[in-house]
C-alpha cells in the first residue's frame, strides 16, 4: 500500500484546509505556542530537524538541520528568512498547492525558522504568476497575524515575527537562492557568487537563510511528532514524505505526497499511468535540470536520493516528467534547450552564448538541417558549460540533454540523416 | 599569512587575498576579463578558471580567496580545457574583424584569443548583432562587440558614482548601454574607454585615427587640475593623438578626468597660431622670430621709458620655468605688477601676504577622512580626482557637508547647508556652532545664532578623527573670498580640522613658488583697470578674468601688448600688437607643482606646431634682448633649480581682523565651466560638446 | 525623462506602490521597483513606456538605468501594447509534451493572429512565456491574473468566447 498525504498535504482532503480554523482544529500552531514560550529552544529544534533527515526541498537536497546551523542567532543586527516559491523549473508544481491547499503551514513553518536563526523578519518569494496562491498566503498572514501568532510580542513572548511577500515578474533564475536575494532588493535576478555565502552575507548584505516551501512547511510537523517519526517514514539518507509532481503523458497527471523511497512504479500507478494505453520511454525524475532515464532504468528505481542517483539521474524537486514511447526526443530536448536559453540570466559567457547555442543546433537539426558533426558538438559545448558559470542554471542546461543523446543516440542520428524523426513516415 | 602553491611555485599571501592577486604578485598569468583591481568583482567572464586540487570544477581565480596549503594549477589541461572553452565562447559572437575594429592591437580579448583561441569557429549559426545608440560626444559604442564583461557598468556605479550604463535584457539579449538615446555625462566617463577590454566603447575623438601600434608613447603631467594626473601623451607623426592615464596610486590612481584626456584636441585646434605676428600701422604680418622679438623688445621699451604700469599676466597652467622667468624678466625691468589669479575679486587678503594654496592632506590620504566640509565648492567639476577621494571616504561613511552658494549634484551623499543667508552666513552659523560646543568665543561670529543643520556640521567635524575642510573654486570666485578663509579658518582650528585652500589651476602652487603675484605692485583686479602695457602669456582676457569686458577694454587701451600664446584670434589681433607662438603643454619640457607641493616634470611629448617655441625659451632670448642678468639658461632644469630653493608661503589668517559682508552676496559669483578654464580645454571641440561645457547645465540645481 | 510629463504615481497607483515599499525595511525604497513595475503596466493598458519607467525611477529614488535593466530583465514587463486579454502561452516541457504546442497553432488560427502580437480589434494577444508551474494541468495558459488548465480546442475556444 502506498501511503499519502501525511505531512504537507495531511489537510487537502478538508474543506477550507486553507484556512486558520481548519489548520489550528488539527493541531496548527501549536508547535509555534512551545517555540515561543520558551518550551522548545532552538537547540532542540535543529537538533530534531537534523534528526529527521530531512533535506532541502529546492532541488539541491541539502541537509536542513545542518543549513540552519550556520546562522549564529544571537548575533546581533538584522538577520532574515526567506522562503523560496519561485517553482520555476518545468515539471515542478508542488509549492503552488501547498500555498493553495495548507498556507498556515507554511506560515508556521517560516516562523519558526526565523525563530531558530535569530530572524525576525520573514520573506516569502513567490513566482508572479503565483496570484492565487499568493492571495491565499496572504490571507494566511492576515489571519496569523490577527490570531496573535505573527506581528509584536507574539503570545506574550517578546518575540517579534512578521511576514512579507516579494512577488517575482517571470524570470526562473530567481529560483537560485542568490537571484533571489538580488530580486527582492529591486534589482535583476543575478546570482551572486558565493562565497560569501547568504548565512553570512544574504538579503541586505544580513545573514539569511534560504529555504523551500516544502522544506519549511514540513518543519511543524516534524516538530510536532517529532524527527524521528518523519525520518523513519522514509529511507536511508533520505527522511521522511515528499512531494512529487507528476506531468506528461499520464492519464492522471497532478502532486502526490508519499513517502521517500516509494518505488518508482507505484507513483506511476498513482498518477493513473500511461495515457493513450501507451508504454513508458522515458522519465526526467527530478525537474527539467535532471538526467533522462529510459523506462527500464526507471521502472527499477524508487523515488529517494541514492536509487535515483543508482539509476543515473538525480531527485532534484520532484518533478517526474513521463515521456510516452511516441515521444521525440530530439524535439523535446529541443523544448528543454529554449527554456534554458530563455532563462540564462546572462552575466557568464559559457551560459548565455552556449544555451543558444545549443538551442539553435537542436532546432537546425528538428528542421533537418542537421549535420553529422552535431552530435559531438552538442556533447562538446554541453562539457565546455557544465562546471563552468556561476551558478546550477547553466550546468542544469546541459544534463537533460547530455543524457538525451546518451540513451537515445539514434534518434538524433536519424534526424540528421533523414532529415526527420524515427516517427515521421518518409 | 598562508602558503599557496601556483604550478608548483609556493607563493606567500595573505588569507583571503584573491587568486589572481596572488598570481599576479608571482608574475603568473592568469588571463581575464572582468576582474579588475579597482573594481567590485563580478566573476562573470569566467576567463580566469583555474584548476584548484580538491575543486571538481575550475574556480575563478578572480574570486578564490587563497586558504593555506591551496594547490593550484593555471596550466594544467583542466584550467586550459575550461579557458579554451569560455574563450570559445566568447568568440562565437563577436566579430573577428581585428584589421578593422579602433582597438586593434591594444584588445584583451584579441591578445587572449592568441593564446586561447582555436584558429577557426566552429560556430556555424548567424553571429549575434547589436544596435548602438548615441553615448554622447566622447564615447563610441559598437556594442557587437561587447563581452559583457560589465567593467563600465561597475565603473559608473562604483567610482563615478553615477549609474548610466546598465546591463539590460537577460541571455543572449543581455545588452550594455543605455538603453535610450542618452549621453553619457560623467567628468570621468573616458575612464570607461580604458576600462573596456575590446572595441566596444573606444574613444570618439580618437577613433579611426591611426592604429595603436604606429603610436608613440610620452610620459606627461596633466595640464588642467591642480592634481597632477600621471597621463602618457600617444602620438603619430609629431601630433597627440589622445591622451591616457599612466597609473600612480598616489595621485590619481589608474583614472583621468575627462578634462586631462580630450583635452589634446585644443593642441590640434585649427586656431593654433604658428609663427609670429607683428601689427604695424594696423595691420598684421607674420615675421621671422628675430624681428618679432625685437619688435616686443622696442615696444615694451618705449613705454617703460615712462612707465612701469606694465602688466604681466599669466595663466596658472603655464609651467613653473614659464612663470618664474616671466616674473623675472618683469622684475628685471622694474615692473612689479604680476599676477595670476584673474577670476578672485575679493584680494583683501593680499596685505598680509600671500598664502599658497595646498591640499592639506596628501590625495590618498583623503579617501580615508572621517568628515569633510567643502566651502564653496563643486569639487567635482573642479577637482574630478580629488572628489574620487572624498568619494570613496563617503561610501566607507564619511560624512560630508557642503556650504555653497547653490546646491550642485554631487555623486556621493552630502548634507547641504545651503540657504537664503547665503554662504558666508552659512559658515558663520557653522563657526558659530563650532565654537559653541567647544565654549570658545569670538567676535567674528558673536552675532550670530547657529542653526540645527550648522549644529550638525560642527558636531561632526568635531567627533570626526580625521576631518579637513576644503575651501574650492567657488570660495576663490567669491566677492567675499578672505572672510571665506577666514571662517573656515576659525572652524578648522577649533574643530580640530585641517584646512586646505585648494589650489584649482594646474600650477597654482608652482606660480607661488615662482613668485608669480604681485608682492609691490597692482593684482589682476587693479590691472583690468587699465595699464600702459600688457605682457600676457597664455590668457584670454574676455574669458579668464571675473570681469572679461573690463579686462578687454583695459588691453585695447594699452599702448602695446605683448601676447605670448598658443592660439590665434580675431579678439587678439585687435588689441595686441605682438603675437609670440608658445607651445603648449604637449610641446615643451616643464613642471607642475600640485595641490599638495609635489614637483613633477615633463619632457616635451611633441615639436611645437609650426614656427611656435615653448615659452621658457622665449623668455630667455627676450631676458637676454633686454639685457637682463642671469638669463644664458641652456636647460629648463636650471630654472627650475632657481625656483626651488623658494618655498610656500602660509598666512596666519587668525591673526586677521575682518568683519562680515552686510549682504548676501552669493549672487555676485560667477561658476566657470570646467571646460572654460583655459584657452586649450576651450578649443577642444569634444569637450565643448558635453553638458559641462556649460555653467547651466553642469549639474546645478 | 521623456516628453510626456504627466504624473502616472498619484492616487491610487501611488497608493499601491506605497504599500509595497511599507513591506521592506525603510531605507531600502527600491525593492519595491518590481512590485511599482507590475502596478504602473497593470495601469497603463498591460505595457511599460520609458516615460513610465522613468517615474519609477524618479518615485523610489534609482537610476532609470537600474530600473530599465529590472524592467528587461523579468519576462512579465511588457514594453510594446498587448491586447486587453493577454494570453500567456506555456511553452515548456509538460505543456509541450500534453499537445500545447498544436492548440496555440489552433489558438493563432481562431484569433488570426500570431504569437507575439495583438488583434485587430485590440482584444487578445498571445505571449509565449516559459514553464507556468502548474504542469500537472497542461496545457495550460494565463490570461490576467488566471490559469485555465486542461485546455482542450473546445475549452479553450469558449473560455475565449467568454470573454468581453
Ligand atoms: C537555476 C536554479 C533555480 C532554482 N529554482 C528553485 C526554485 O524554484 N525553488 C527552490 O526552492 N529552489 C530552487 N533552486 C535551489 C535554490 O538555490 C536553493 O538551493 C533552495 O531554495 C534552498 O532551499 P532548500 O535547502 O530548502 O532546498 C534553484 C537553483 C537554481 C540553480
Ligand atoms: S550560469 Fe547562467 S544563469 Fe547562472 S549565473 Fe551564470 S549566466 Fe546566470
Ligand atoms: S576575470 Fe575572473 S571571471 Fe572574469
Amino acid at each position: 500500500m502506498v501511503y499519502q498525504n501525511e505531512n504537507c498535504f495531511r489537510l487537502n482532503h478538508l474543506e477550507n484546509s486553507w484556512d486558520i480554523e481548519t489548520y489550528v482544529a488539527n493541531g496548527g500552531y501549536e508547535v509555534w505556542k512551545k517555540v515561543v514560550s520558551g518550551e522548545l529552544e532552538p537547540a532542540d529544534i535543529i537538533e530534531e530537524v537534523k534528526e529527521s533527515n530531512i533535506r532541502g526541498r529546492g532541488g539541491a537536497g541539502f541537509p536542513t538541520g545542518l543549513k540552519w546551523s550556520f546562522m549564529n542567532r544571537e548575533a546581533p543586527g538584522q538577520k532574515y528568512i526567506v522562503c523560496n516559491s519561485d517553482e520555476g523549473e518545468p515539471g515542478t508544481f508542488k509549492d503552488r498547492d501547498i500555498h493553495r491547499y495548507n498556507p498556515h503551514a507554511l506560515v508556521e513553518g517560516m516562523a519558526i525558522a526565523g525563530y531558530v536563526i535569530g530572524a525576525s523578519q520573514g520573506y516569502n518569494y513567490i513566482r508572479g504568476e503565483f496570484w492565487e496562491p499568493y492571495q491565499v498566503f496572504k490571507n494566511a498572514i492576515n489571519q496569523a497575524r490577527e490570531a496573535g501568532f505573527l506581528g509584536k510580542d507574539i503570545l506574550g513572548s517578546g518575540w517579534d515575527f512578521d511576514l512579507h511577500v516579494h512577488l517575482g515578474a517571470g524570470a526562473y533564475i530567481c529560483g537560485e537562492e542568490t537571484a533571489l536575494i538580488e530580486s527582492i532588493e529591486g534589482k535583476k535576478g543575478q546570482p551572486r557568487f558565493k562565497p560569501p555565502f547568504p548565512a553570512s552575507y544574504g538579503l541586505y548584505g544580513k545573514p539569511t537563510t534560504i529555504n523551500n516551501t516544502e522544506t519549511l512547511a514540513s518543519i511543524p510537523m516534524i516538530l510536532a511528532k517529532g524527527g524521528k517519526w518523519f525520518n523513519d517514514l522514509g529511507v536511508k539518507n533520505a527522511g521522511g514524505t515528499k512531494l512529487y509532481s507528476v506531468s506528461g503523458h499520464v492519464n492522471n497527471p497532478g502532486n502526490f505526497e508519499v513517502r521517500m523511497g516509494t518505488p518508482f512504479k507505484d507513483l506511476l500507478e498513482l498518477a493513473g499511468g500511461i495515457w493513450k494505453g501507451r508504454q513508458l520511454k522515458a522519465v526526467i525524475p527530478g525537474g527539467a535540470s535532471t538526467a533522462v532515464l529510459p523506462a527500464e532504468k526507471a521502472l527499477e528505481m524508487n523515488m529517494d536520493y541514492d536509487s535515483i542517483a543508482k539509476a543515473g539521474s538525480f531527485l532534484g524537486a520532484g518533478s517526474v516528467i513521463i515521456m510516452d514511447d511516441q515521444t521525440d526526443m530530439v524535439k523535446a530536448m529541443k523544448n528543454l534547450s529554449h527554456f534554458y536559453w530563455d532563462e540564462s540570466c546572462g552575466q557568464c559567457t559559457p551560459c548565455r552564448e552556449g544555451t543558444g547555442w545549443l538551442y539553435r543546433m537542436l532546432t537546425r537539426i528538428v528542421d533537418g538541417k542537421g549535420r553529422p558533426e552535431d552530435i559531438a558538438a552538442l556533447k562538446d559545448v554541453s562539457g565546455k558549460i557544465m562546471g563552468n558559470v556561476i551558478c546550477g542554471l547553466g550546468d542544469a542546461a546541459t544534463i537533460a540533454l547530455t543524457s538525451a543523446v546518451e540513451h537515445f543516440e539514434h534518434e538524433f542520428v536519424h534526424y540528421i540523416e533523414h532529415g526527420c524523426s524515427i516517427y515521421d513516415r518518409t | 599569512m598562508v602558503k599557496v602553491e601556483i604550478n608548483g611555485q609556493v607563493i606567500e599571501a595573505k588569507e583571503g587575498d584573491m587568486l589572481i592577486d596572488v598570481a599576479d604578485s608571482a608574475q603568473i598569468s592568469i588571463p581575464r576579463f572582468c576582474y579588475h583591481k579597482k573594481l567590485s568583482i563580478a566573476a562573470n567572464c569566467r576567463m580566469c578558471l583555474v584548476d584548484v586540487e580538491g575543486a571538481w570544477k575550475p574556480l575563478p581565480a578572480c574570486a578564490t580567496p587563497v586558504t593555506d596549503g591551496m594547490k593550484v594549477h593555471t596550466n594544467s589541461p583542466k584550467a586550459i580545457a575550461a579557458q579554451k572553452s569560455v574563450m570559445e565562447f566568447l568568440l562565437i559572437n563577436h566579430p573577428l574583424d581585428c584589421p578593422i575594429c579602433d582597438q586593434g592591437g591594444e584588445c584583451e580579448l584579441q591578445d587572449v584569443a592568441m593564446d586561447y583561441g582555436d584558429d577557426v569557429s566552429r560556430y556555424s549559426e548567424s553571429k549575434r548583432v547589436v544596435g548602438d545608440k548615441y553615448a554622447g560626444p566622447l564615447i563610441q559604442t559598437d556594442m557587437t562587440r561587447c563581452i559583457h564583461c560589465t567593467r563600465c557598468v561597475r565603473f559608473g556605479q562604483e567610482i563615478a558614482g553615477m549609474m548610466e550604463l546598465g546591463a539590460t535584457g537577460r541571455s543572449e539579449w543581455m545588452e550594455i548601454g543605455t538603453y535610450i538615446e542618452k549621453s553619457i555625462d560623467s567628468e570621468m566617463s573616458g575612464n570607461m574607454i580604458d576600462l573596456c577590454p575590446v572595441g566596444a566603447l573606444t574613444s570618439k575623438p580618437f577613433r579611426y585615427s591611426v592604429r595603436a601600434w604606429e603610436l608613440k608613447s610620452h610620459k606627461g603631467i596633466a595640464a588642467h587640475d591642480s592634481i597632477g594626473s600621471n597621463i602618457i601623451l600617444h602620438s603619430k607623426n609629431n601630433e597627440v593623438k589622445r591622451v591616457v592615464p599612466n597609473e600612480n596610486e598616489a595621485i590619481n590612481e589608474v583614472w583621468l578626468s575627462d578634462r586631462d584626456r580630450f583635452s589634446y584636441e585644443g593642441i590640434n585646434s585649427e586656431e593654433r597660431l604658428t609663427q609670429p605676428m607683428i601689427k604695424k600701422n594696423g595691420q598684421w604680418k607674420t615675421v621671422d622670430w628675430e624681428t618679432a622679438l625685437q619688435f616686443s623688445v622696442e615696444g615694451l621699451k618705449n613705454v617703460l621709458a615712462d612707465s612701469t604700469d606694465v602688466g604681466v599676466l599669466a595663466s596658472a597652467n603655464s609651467t613653473v620655468e614659464e612663470l618664474y622667468l616671466l616674473q623675472k624678466m618683469a622684475r628685471g625691468l622694474g615692473v612689479e605688477n604680476i599676477d595670476y589669479r584673474h577670476r578672485q575679486i575679493d584680494f583683501g587678503m593680499d596685505q598680509h601676504g600671500f598664502h599658497t594654496p595646498l591640499l592639506q592632506d596628501s590625495i590618498e590620504v583623503v579617501e580615508k577622512l572621517n568628515a569633510v566640509l567643502l566651502v564653496g565648492s563643486y569639487l567635482r567639476k573642479e577637482l574630478p580626482i580629488l572628489n574620487l577621494r572624498v568619494r570613496k571616504a563617503a561610501m566607507a561613511g564619511a560624512k560630508v557637508f557642503t556650504v555653497n552658494t547653490e546646491s550642485f549634484d554631487f555623486n556621493y551623499k552630502v548634507s547641504n547647508a545651503q540657504s537664503d543667508a547665503g554662504m558666508v552666513f552659512e559658515l558663520a552659523g557653522v563657526a558659530k556652532a563650532v565654537a559653541d560646543i567647544k565654549g570658545a568665543k569670538h567676535e567674528l561670529v558673536a552675532d550670530i545664532t547657529a542653526n540645527d543643520a550648522q549644529k550638525v556640521i560642527a558636531q561632526a567635524l568635531i567627533d570626526a578623527k580625521a576631518a579637513s575642510v576644503f575651501v574650492g573654486q567657488i570660495s576663490q570666485l567669491h566677492p567675499d573670498y578672505a572672510v571665506i578663509k577666514r571662517l573656515a579658518d576659525l572652524i578648522a582650528e577649533l574643530s580640530d580640522a585641517k584646512l586646505s585652500i585648494l589650489p584649482i589651476a594646474a600650477n597654482e602652487v608652482g606660480a607661488h613658488l615662482a613668485g608669480f603675484l604681485p608682492k609691490n605692485g597692482k593684482n589682476s583686479a587693479q590691472m583690468a583697470q587699465g595699464m600702459d602695457a600688457f605682457i600676457n602669456l597664455n590668457i584670454e582676457p574676455e574669458a579668464d578674468f571675473a570681469d572679461g569686458d573690463n579686462a578687454l577694454a583695459a588691453m585695447k587701451a594699452a599702448k602695446f601688448v605683448v601676447n605670448m600664446t598658443a592660439f590665434d584670434s580675431e579678439i587678439q589681433r585687435e588689441y595686441a600688437d605682438v603675437l609670440l607662438p608658445v607651445a603648449t603643454f604637449a610641446e615643451t619640457a616643464g613642471t607642475f607643482v600640485n595641490a599638495n607641493g609635489l614637483k613633477q616634470s615633463f619632457k616635451m611629448a611633441v615639436e611645437p606646431k609650426g614656427e611656435a617655441k615653448a615659452a621658457w625659451k622665449i623668455l630667455r632670448v627676450l631676458g637676454n634682448l633686454f639685457n637682463l642678468n642671469g638669463f644664458d639658461y641652456v636647460h629648463s632644469n636650471e630654472v627650475l633649480q632657481e625656483v626651488f630653493d623658494a618655498d610656500t608661503s602660509a598666512v596666519k589668517f587668525s591673526e586677521i581682523a575682518i568683519a562680515l559682508p552686510t549682504t548676501n552676496n552669493d549672487a555676485k559669483v560667477k561658476l566657470v565651466s570646467p571646460y572654460q578654464m583655459d584657452a586649450v580645454v576651450r578649443r577642444a571641440p569634444s569637450l565643448q560638446a558635453t553638458p559641462d561645457a556649460n555653467v547651466e547645465t553642469m549639474g546645478r540645481g | 525623462m521623456s516628453s510626456s510629463t504627466e504624473n502616472f504615481i498619484q492616487g491610487e497607483v501611488k497608493e499601491r506602490i506605497d504599500r509595497w515599499i511599507a513591506e521592506y525595511p525603510e531605507d531600502q525604497r527600491q525593492s519595491a521597483c518590481m512590485p511599482a513595475l507590475r502596478i504602473v503596466q497593470e495601469c497603463h493598458d498591460g505595457y511599460l513606456t520609458t516615460d513610465l519607467m522613468d517615474q519609477v525611477a524618479e518615485y523610489l529614488g534609482m537610476a532609470p538605468i537600474a530600473v530599465y535593466e529590472v524592467a528587461t530583465f523579468y519576462g512579465n514587463y511588457n514594453h510594446q501594447p498587448v491586447g486587453k486579454y493577454q494570453i500567456n502561452w506555456c511553452n515548456s516541457i509538460s505543456c509541450y509534451l500534453r499537445g500545447g504546442e498544436e492548440l496555440r497553432e489552433k489558438l493563432e488560427e481562431k484569433l488570426g493572429v500570431k504569437t507575439g502580437e495583438v488583434s485587430a480589434d485590440g482584444k487578445f494577444s498571445i505571449k509565449k512565456v516559459e514553464c507556468l508551474g502548474a504542469c500537472g494541468g497542461a496545457p495550460i495558459c494565463k490570461i490576467g491574473k488566471d490559469y485555465h488548465e486542461n485546455l482542450t480546442e473546445e475549452s479553450l475556444f469558449k473560455l475565449l468566447d467568454e470573454l468581453e
